[in-house]
């Protein structure tokens, strides 16, 4: 596999634009696109005339029951007479989205791109869930009609398992990251709970239980990206795109080893390669690993070479990845904390990780300084990883 | 806008089907089969060596499956590889394909579109979901087609294009497609035989409809210097690229003009730095799912100002001035959802392969109810 050396443009984010992420959203998905979008342009100091192209993020199209649902958003992401393009790898789309954004730039096709991500799954009746039923293998896996709690179930059994991790150090994380919504002004679920609290809720698929996991939400999100004579124009703080990577596994689940998100190490790689990072966890100062599930953060933490094999569970206990710790792990307070409207939940997280680095992450900004960052999303059968690395 | 920074060039094409049903093989079969042939095409190359990153286009509701791009990477060879897919018709995936090479995550892209459209049972209710579910959706319309009545109705008016005109695209392609091995549609009538046949919507008969098709087409990218290595001379140079999407909300979107390719095209165009177009190519494979649709995108890419009049004295036929779809484009061949714009190129790599050309123009729409274009300079190196 080649991975660039050599990059060809350097490109920056300059603006970025969240909606409050909520169970239930009363604008509609271009509605909220542009909420998103919108607040992108402001805090980049552009307006939409200014922009050449516009890459959209979303995942399944039935959460927001519309087929061909990057045409539809196209109107509300600002894609009114330019080059629209949606890109999707499920889950991991968010950060995806991100990426395509900065190859535009970097290819030399644009100079000023607004991504957009936006997921609305409240219309889903009776439930998101319902949604889920129809991503697996028509032939082998559909006539078993399993959900995606029950193979997160195996993964996370399968992680425990391999390393001989316990609930309650898995349960610290949703702990943790629940705790740094609360300084998160869009979080739909901040709050202070304790291991003890994640423990007693109810259990969906053992082992997991409601508060290990992340609630259905509908949201958007949205950056600016622009070339480097453009963002030394508009802004003194640019945030450069230094490193992007993205790696899709076979689409087998059942063969796959479990415990350890390989797809999630390639793609990191890649990115560090190009960002010139020989030792993440010396060099990483931020991190935004996806946690769609408390056990999920943990697993990215490791592929993501941040912590070793088994070992993030103990990293995380001596508060390595607290917002005060060497290597703060979702200060925004993750999906956990903050919501999952899908796309837009990895797009926040890259969002999230730009507003560290600039300096203006507000109560989510951590302790010590920061330099680097990087985030991650995660998606599909449990095969897709997609990873950025900014720098300030 | 900027323009790339290097020659990007196709040396591998692949094709599986084109035919009304394939109930022997799955789409991921398909697929399979035109990948297969697209590396032997682009000089006998191995995927999981040779290519840098795989691209695949499609949309969910097509393939019936939720969060579709999980079943992308293998029949491509993309598996632990980076593998994406692009929610857009297949000249999307290309232009993605392209800016992958010139950012320098790749040197060598593949790009795959599929269509297994004969296992929808239910197409109407499923465009019926692209449509804007509050403005356009609710209003319940018993045929899709409206959209395209009202927007050819609008066209006709504005350029004085009359039925028969209509009926004489569908004459010219299906007759053109008799030369292609992919027209499954291909036939010899006439302009009579769509006069006389109902409308569907006014003022479109069934044969002003172009019919679906199932296929897979896999295409191979890489920049010039790999080429030369794999191909020496025998690839094609993408000179230009562009898409767009005008206002995708019907309501302030400009019905009975194609301003989606009008902004493809100039863009197309300036890259490939071409001021005139109906000089520059030597043939035209443009969309034409609807008769209307080859005369209006022929104005919006600045390719004909008076569609008709060139239509009638035979300018457009295989053997006129600029021939427009000389093998048939959708009329005869078929309509392979995502792969649309594939196919289009597919017809122009064929036909300038044949020697009949050494530059062509393709452009390419996303259907009913979508405001989107897509647009490739291609031409001999």
């Amino acid at each position: 596999m080649k991975v660039n050396i050599h990059l060809n443009k350097r490109v920056a984010v300059i603006g970025a634009g969240l909606t409050p992420f909520r169970r239930r959203l009363l604008e509609t998905p271009q509605e909220i696109a542009w909420e998103a979008a919108s607040k992108a342009l402001d805090e980049a100091g552009l307006e939409l005339k200014d922009i050449d192209c516009v890459v959209i993020g979303s995942a399944p199209d039935a959460f927001d029951g519309v087929n061909l649902k990057g045409e539809y958003l196209s109107h509300g992401s600002g894609g009114i007479r330019k080059p629209v393009s949606r890109v999707y790898v499920g889950g991991a789309t968010g950060v995806m989205t991100a990426i395509a954004g900065w190859y535009h730039v970097a290819s030399g096709l644009c100079q000023k791109v607004l991504a957009v991500a936006e997921e609305k799954m409240s219309p889903d009746r009776p439930h998101p869930q319902a949604i889920f039923r129809y991503i697996w293998d028509p032939i082998l896996e559909k006539p078993l009609n399993p959900n995606l709690i029950w193979i997160f179930a195996m993964e996370m059994h399968r992680y425990m398992a391999t390393y001989g991790i316990k609930k309650e150090e898995i349960a610290l994380v949703s702990v943790k990251n629940k705790r740094n919504a609360v300084n998160n002004p869009y979080a739909q679920l901040g709050s202070n709970i304790t291991v003890e609290d994640v423990l007693k809720s109810e259990v969906l698929v053992w082992p997991v239980q409601l508060l290990d996991v992340s609630p259905v939400s509908d949201g958007g999100a949205a950056i600016v990206l622009a070339s480097e004579d453009v963002a030394r124009r508009y802004t003194d703080t640019p945030v450069w795109v230094e490193g992007v990577g993205w790696t899709l596994d076979n689409t087998e689940w059942p063969a796959r080893d479990l415990s350890y998100a390989r797809y999630v190490e390639f793609a990191a790689r890649m990115a560090y390669k190009m960002a010139g990072i020989e030792r993440p966890n010396k060099e990483i100062d931020v991190a935004e690993p996806y946690d769609p599930f408390d056990y999920k953060e943990l697993h990215h933490l490791e592929a993501l070479q941040l912590a070793k094999r088994g070992e993030a569970p103990k990293l995380l206990k001596e508060g390595v990845f607290d917002i005060d710790g060497d290597i703060p792990s979702s200060p925004s307070g993750g999906l956990l904390g903050v919501g999952n409207p899908i796309a837009a939940a990895g797009l926040m997280k890259v969002i999230s990780i730009y507003w560290q680095l600039k300096g203006t992450a507000g109560k989510m900004q951590v302790k010590r300084p920061v330099h680097t960052g990087v985030a991650q999303a995660w998606g599909d059968l449990m095969q897709a990883g997609t990873v950025i690395v900014l720098r300030n | 806008m900027g323009t790339f920074l290097n020659r990007i060039t196709i040396i591998g094409i692949g094709w599986f089907g084109f035919r009304p049903t394939t109930p022997e093989v799955s789409f991921r079969e398909m697929v399979f089969e035109a990948a297969s042939r697209a590396y032997k095409d682009a000089g006998n190359i191995n995927p999981r060596n040779d290519v840098d990153s795989f691209i695949s286009c499609q949309e969910d509701f097509w393939e019936g499956i939720s969060i579709s791009d999980e079943f992308a990477p293998d029949q491509m060879g993309g598996a632990m590889r980076p593998t994406m897919t692009v929610a857009g018709d297949s000249l999307q995936g290309l232009a993605h394909a392209v800016m992958h090479i010139n950012s320098g995550v790749a040197n060598v892209v593949s790009i795959e579109a599929h269509s297994k459209v004969s296992d929808i049972l239910t197409f109407s209710d499923l465009v019926k979901f692209a449509m804007d579910p509050i403005y356009v959706r609710s209003i319940n319309p018993p045929n899709f087609h409206f959209i395209a009545g009202l927007d050819a109705v609008k066209f006709m008016q504005r350029k004085g294009i009359t039925r028969e005109d209509l009926a004489l695209v569908v004459e010219k392609n299906k007759k053109a497609g008799l030369s292609s091995p992919r027209a499954s549609y291909a036939s010899n009538i006439s302009a009579e035989d769509v006069l006389k046949k109902d409308y569907v919507v006014y003022p479109l008969s069934e044969l002003d409809i172009a019919p679906f098709v199932d296929g897979a087409i896999v295409i191979v990218v890489a920049d010039e210097e790999v080429a030369k290595k794999l191909k020496k001379d025998d690839y094609l140079v993408i000179k230009g690229l562009g898409f767009a999407t005008d206002s995708s909300n019907l309501e302030t979107a400009e019905l009975g003009k194609a301003n989606y390719m009008r902004i493809a095209s100039d863009m197309a165009y300036r890259m490939a730095g071409i001021e005139s177009p109906r000089r520059y190519f030597d043939a035209v494979f443009v969309d034409d799912r609807y008769s209307y649709k080859e005369l209006q995108h022929l104005e919006g890419l600045r390719v004909s100002e008076e569609p008709s009049k060139d239509l009638r004295e035979g300018n457009l036929s295989p053997q006129g001035e600029i021939p427009v779809n000389p093998l048939g484009g959708h009329m005869a061949k078929g309509v392979p959802l995502e792969a649309s714009g594939f196919s289009l190129l597919l017809d122009a790599i064929d036909y300038i392969k044949q020697g009949k050309g050494e530059r062509a123009l393709v452009a390419s729409w996303r259907g009913i109810p979508t405001l989107t274009g897509s647009v490739v300079v291609v031409e001999k190196p």
